[in-house]
């Protein structure tokens, strides 16, 4: 992992975050739409809000797409999940909304899920999936069992 | 027979976001280090790979049923059920399914990240 790398991670949580709630505000402004005013979609992309978190969403595909081309599924899908964090916070002291005890807790359950992923490598599984998947086969068909995902853990590379 | 209709909305979410992006992550890993990529070939090497790999396409198109079943389950069940149980039950799924399609190595930390999550993101959304 480096510097850039959690930047492309930032980027994602980040991304996300401000594109949905763009999308959102600009949404609750040009009301709703029915299968049968489907105009409504062409009204609501003319919206500025609405136009600029479709660019955000973008942005958001661009860097999931580059995070996910150097770093494991199951990290950066905790890794990332600051967003809610993010969008709570933005609720509370942009949009004075009440934020509950129970949100809190949510915050700070997410929060120590991101602490416990981020420790940990970024890249498990280092050859090619279709590559890993016959050698796996292979030793099962000579174990008669899977192979136990702890023995491996350690050799993961630290990136 | 309201509930069944949203827990079976929520179940069709669930399963095309997690098979979206499995689909995503296994075309990404076939693409190789983007950043490595871009340096040594160039950026239209990176996006003519991206866009020639069918797993790439298969991804977005699950992820584009995810969206439109979110929307039908969010016009038959309450947000509040319907959004945190899609999300969190998809962080879950999405552990299984690494572990059993990409071979990504779940170990201890990574299940309690993703619980944790999970657990948070339920909390924040109900």
């Amino acid at each position: 992992m480096n510097f850039r790398k959690y930047l492309v991670l930032a980027g994602v949580t980040v991304f996300a975050a401000a594109g949905d709630s763009m999308l959102s505000h600009g949404m609750k402004q040009t009301g709703n739409i029915s299968l049968h005013h489907l105009q409504g979609v062409i009204l609501a992309v003319r919206n500025p809000w609405v136009a600029v978190g479709i660019l955000l969403l973008l942005a958001f595909f661009a860097s999931y797409m580059n995070s996910l081309s150097w770093a494991d599924l199951t990290y950066v899908l905790p890794a990332t999940s600051l967003g809610y964090v993010l969008l709570a916070l933005v609720a509370k002291f942009a949009l004075h909304e009440a934020v509950s005890p129970m949100r809190w807790l949510g915050i700070a359950l997410i929060s120590g899920g991101v602490g416990f992923v981020a420790g940990g490598p970024a890249l498990t599984a280092q050859e090619h999936p279709d590559d890993r998947k016959s050698s796996v086969l292979a030793k099962d068909a000579r174990d008669g069992a899977p192979v136990p995902a702890e023995e491996v853990v350690s050799g993961g590379v630290q990136r | 027979m309201r509930s069944a209709y949203t827990w079976g909305g929520i179940l069709t979410v669930v399963f095309a976001s997690v098979v979206g992006d499995i689909l995503l992550a296994r075309a990404m890993k076939q693409v190789g280090d983007v950043h490595d990529l871009w340096r040594c070939s160039g950026l239209w090497t990176v996006v003519s790979r991206v866009l020639g790999n069918p797993n790439f396409f298969l991804g977005v198109a699950a992820m584009a049923v995810a969206f439109f079943s979110l929307l039908f389950s969010l016009s038959w069940g309450d947000v509040s059920l319907v959004a945190p149980a899609a999300a969190s039950l998809t962080f879950i799924g999405n552990a299984f399914a690494a572990k059993i399609f990409l071979h990504e190595k779940v170990d201890r930390r990574r299940w309690i990240a993703v619980l944790l999550v999970a657990a948070g993101v339920a909390l924040l959304a109900g």
